[in-house]
């Protein structure tokens, strides 16, 4: 066992955890924090994205230790102050889900890409920059509509985490 | 139309938790003391199981239990079951090896459970089955579909040859009449590839057992928790109906593979029981690929028969379906009576003829999977229709509409009475969309950049809003599939519907709010939808068949009719008017030609306060319950179609533009109609281009993750047109003919007669990978430098 501590959505944690655990089941086991979702065993499908220092990664492939110190925000923490950010917001609003499963990973990868690429993004740009992350409901149509929507309500109000953060 | 009543697209109340992180699915609950169960499977294909010795594993740190299935008959717990029987050609009973939960004296496919390990936590279970010693006396595989009738090797000693069932449907001697009298015929040999649902949310369960009451607790990944309860209860045996509580909470997506009562799930609450302990397992993506029940995997000769004029003068049709290892719950219904009565699709066919042969193989249980048999169907009428109409030199677009059934109702010759619909317009608004006239300018430039280009039509139809009981009875189902609701409301007006129906991402939640909302006058935040809980929904039959708005909301419907005639008599008490004098119009309850009235909330405090009436003249109280059973199938149909760029130097196959134009009669909420058109054509698309699971010869699964399945993924796919055009469903009281299944079976076809119109020629199977474009293109280029 051995002791990690970390930031995660703002709040400071300490945990003394097996060294083979990763951040994935950190959130989901030791923090209750269950909106971050495993839905695959290769780090391909994506309902595992959290923020890592500001940083899109796969909490799946990613190992509670090797965060010590950092600051994680998941899809629990994105909202602030009972306001919707603004992807959540154009998720909804644009039918950008169906069973949810994969939209908390959706949703964090979108806000990255926003943060990485800018708010005026094409559907081209976004169909690639969402490789990693697979919807078996939606065909992606609403989706790619709701990150378009999502990136440029970002640029007009919320700043985006990253910045936001730093 | 209100803003938030049917028509309109409501912004789904379901959504806050889900984009929030709140969402509450299976694996995200978890009960005090809970262990943990991992599943040994077995590594071989096929092989009996000599011994299984688990005494070493169960020394291990933290086992609390090893179990195989000498304890789950030593139990009598019994096996998995098929629901729906089938008769072979001569009137005798399909031919069903048993289906233990846990192998007993054999295993047959690669993940087969040999034995379940429970312990404190899921690596300590994990390491002890590691340490379980089974020694198998391996037998040689069958694998092939086409082939495992004729394999010396057996699955099952009650199933000689493999063979589940020789069935056939239709009009032998008519059909073959059909083709003597044919000028053309056309010939087809067609696979309908195997593939893996995968919902994004991976089946779990959590079973708890209640010393005190005796009683059992499953949390489980379930379309259909009511259905799991029946089977769990009367033919497994794990415990009666009244000592067995089944909840679905948030479910991350079914399209058929959570319908099934499934081995897992079945073990995890018998074990909660055993260990004294409530047992969780949750399935890994692996575990996924080896032993969700697959779809698909048919092979197919077809024929059709035509007149000088090009008038569809006969089908015949002979499948082999595989059903993999065992007969998983459904499994025997769809490449039968959810497969073949399709094969008239939406055209007049005087005579079809249907021989399907059913098969075991050392493959995973093969089951519904969106669209369910409809889809394999359609692959074959629309293939067949669109080569017929190249042979011809007929424009297919017109070929279709020559051949188009025009009046309703029809009678087919494969069972199924079409209620009503109007192909051409589909047709017609489906040509618009695509720009067809465009089309041979923009092939032209694709030409002229080196690219193949070709447009593909899929005319689909599909038998949904399953089902009359009656109707299903009579076809061998084991259950009716009828709907059950109840509208409670309470004293300040606001309600509560519960539903047999299960939302796994249909947005049930809003829809039937929206009906609700729609009839009572009501706010849609006063209505809650309560599903997926046994406990709290008397009896359901579940989501699958695009039946949760013909069938599910039909039931609310009545009940809603009901909790109104309750609400006239309140308030013909309050009112002091006579109850035949009492009408019921936007919310309120008004006695004619005056102004007086009650309002929807007021009628429902005074149903409770029950001061203005006695309980001999009303029963107090305002909560009403309908059971709605519906008298024929919906008949929703459509036109997709594919336009695509083929290049020939790498094979990649780009979708350039998609027109989906539906018929699925009274929309309750466009936005939620399309986005369930958009998600099927994904899962179709997928089927054509990308997706196949692969059994080698040994029957290993070498497609078993994300690296090696290929699916969809945002760049692989376009933006949709999607259009509708409607034929209000005349038997059901919504107009309701369904959505959910539309777009996988549209989809195939449209793809694949949109790259054989690209290459020129019809040599290519599904998945059409850019490997097996880039040789079928290598083809094309040939003959056209031979040209």
């Amino acid at each position: 066992m051995a002791n990690v501590t970390m930031t995660v959505n703002g709040k400071a944690v300490t945990a003394n955890v097996d060294p083979r655990t990763l951040l994935v089941q950190f959130l989901r086991e030791h923090l209750r924090l269950t909106g971050t979702h495993v839905g695959c065993d290769t780090s391909q499908c994506g309902a595992c994205v959290v923020h890592l220092d500001g940083k899109a990664v796969k909490s799946c492939t990613t190992l509670a230790l090797a965060c010590e110190g950092a600051s994680v925000t998941t899809i629990e923490g994105l909202a602030s102050g009972g306001a919707l950010h603004p992807m959540q917001e154009a998720f909804r609003e644009h039918h950008g889900l169906q069973c949810g499963f994969c939209t908390p990973g959706m949703i964090m990868s979108a806000v990255d890409m926003v943060n990485r690429r800018g708010h005026a993004l094409d559907e081209k740009t976004i169909r690639e920059d969402l490789d990693g992350n697979i919807c078996r409901c939606t065909g992606y149509h609403n989706i790619v509509k709701a990150v378009a929507a999502g990136a440029e309500a970002m640029g007009k109000g919320a700043a985006p985490v990253r910045q936001a953060a730093e | 139309m209100s803003a938030t009543g049917i028509g309109a697209p409501v912004r789904r109340k379901e959504d806050h938790r889900f984009i929030t992180g709140q969402g509450r699915y299976t694996d995200d609950i978890n009960r005090p003391g809970q262990a943990h169960a991992y599943f040994l499977r077995s590594p071989h294909a096929h092989a009996t199981l000599k011994k299984i010795d688990t005494k070493a594993a169960a020394a291990m740190p933290g086992v609390l239990g090893i179990f195989t299935g000498d304890d789950l008959a030593a139990d009598k717990i019994g096996g998995l079951i098929c629901g729906w029987m089938i008769h072979n050609k001569d009137g005798s009973p399909m031919k069903a090896g048993p289906h233990p939960a846990l192998a007993q004296g054999k295993v047959r496919y690669v993940g087969d459970h040999v034995a379940v390990v429970v312990a404190e936590t899921l690596a300590q279970a994990r390491d002890a089955a590691e340490a379980i010693e089974v020694d198998y006396g391996v037998l040689p595989a069958v694998v092939d579909t086409a082939t495992a009738a004729q394999a010396k090797t057996q699955l099952h000693a009650e199933a000689p040859g493999n063979t589940v069932f020789n069935w056939h449907l239709g009009d032998k001697d008519a059909t073959e009449k059909a083709f003597k009298a044919a000028k053309h015929v056309t010939k087809l040999d067609l696979v309908n590839n195997r593939l893996v649902p995968n919902a994004m949310e991976p089946r779990a369960a959590v079973g708890d057992y209640d010393q005190g009451e005796g009683a059992f607790t499953l949390y489980t990944t379930s379309q259909n928790p009511h259905v799991a309860r029946l089977v769990l209860s009367a033919f497994i045996g794990i415990a009666p109906e009244n000592k067995l509580r089944v909840i679905a909470p948030d479910v991350g997506g079914g399209f058929g593979s959570k319908i099934f009562i499934y081995a897992e799930e079945t073990v995890c609450v018998w074990a909660a029981k055993k260990v004294g302990r409530p047992v969780k397992w949750t399935s890994d993506r692996t575990e996924a690929f080896l032993s969700d029940a697959h779809g698909r995997d048919h092979v197919t000769h077809a024929e059709l028969a035509t007149d000088a004029e090009g008038k569809i003068l006969g089908m015949r049709v002979k499948t082999t379906a595989n059903l993999g290892a065992y007969l998983s719950t459904f499994s025997s219904s769809v490449p039968t009576y959810l497969y073949a009565p399709l094969l008239s699709g939406q055209y007049d066919i005087p005579a079809i003829y249907c021989e399907v042969d059913a098969v075991y193989t050392n493959t995973a249980p093969v089951d519904a999977y969106r669209g369910a048999g409809r889809p394999e169907a359609t692959f074959v009428v629309e293939r067949l229709i669109e080569v017929t109409a190249r042979q011809l030199g007929k424009d297919p677009a017109k070929f279709r509409m020559q051949n188009y059934i025009k009046k309703f109702p029809h009678q087919t010759p494969v069972i199924m009475m079409y209620d009503t619909g109007n192909y051409g317009a589909s047709m017609k608004k489906a040509l618009e969309l695509i720009d067809y006239k465009g089309f041979a300018k923009r092939k032209r430039d694709s030409g002229r950049n080196g690219k193949l280009r070709g447009i593909g039509f899929s005319s689909y139809i599909e038998a949904c809003g399953i089902a009359p009981s009656a109707a299903v009875g009579s076809l061998g189902a084991g259950v009716g599939l009828w709907e059950s609701a109840e509208v409670r409301v309470n004293p300040i007006g606001t309600i509560e519907v519960l539903t047999g129906s299960h939302s796994h991402g249909q947005g049930h939640e809003t829809t039937f709010a929206q009906l609700v909302s729609d009839r009572l006058g009501v706010p849609l935040e006063n209505v809650s939808i309560v599903h997926g809980d046994t406990d709290k929904v008397q009896m359901g039959m579940g989501t699958y068949g695009s039946r949760s708005g013909a069938v599910g909301m039909s039931a609310i419907a009545k009940a809603l009719d009901k909790v109104i005639a309750k609400g006239k008599k309140v308030a013909a008490y309050v009112l002091e008017a006579d109850e035949a004098d009492i009408d019921f119009k936007d919310g309120n309850f008004l006695v004619k030609g005056t102004d007086r009235k009650l309002d929807f909330g007021s009628c429902a405090l005074q149903a409770y306060v029950a001061h203005k009436f006695n309980g001999q003249d009303l029963e107090p109280g305002l909560k009403e319950g309908a059971f709605y059973d519906p008298t024929n199938f919906t008949f929703p149909a459509g036109v997709h179609i594919c336009e695509l760029e083929i290049d020939p130097d790498t094979g990649v196959t780009r979708i350039e533009r998609w027109a989906a134009v539906d018929d699925f009669g009274n929309v309750i909420n466009p936005m939620i109609v399309e986005g369930q058109v958009h998600g099927g054509i994904a899962q179709g698309v997928g089927q054509a281009l990308l997706e196949g699971a692969r059994y080698n010869a040994d029957g290993q699964l070498v497609t078993a993750s994300f690296m090696d399945y290929c699916m969809p993924r945002a760049d692989d796919l376009p933006s949709f047109q999607v259009g509708m055009t409607v034929t209000p469903c005349p038997s059901n009281p919504l107009g309701i003919k369904g959505c959910g299944e539309a777009g996988a079976i549209a989809s195939p076809p449209a793809v694949i007669n949109a790259i054989t119109d690209a290459l020129g020629h019809e040599d290519i199977a599904m998945p059409a990978t850019p490997q097996a474009v880039w040789r079928a293109a290598q083809k094309t280029l040939s003959r056209m430098a031979a040209e």
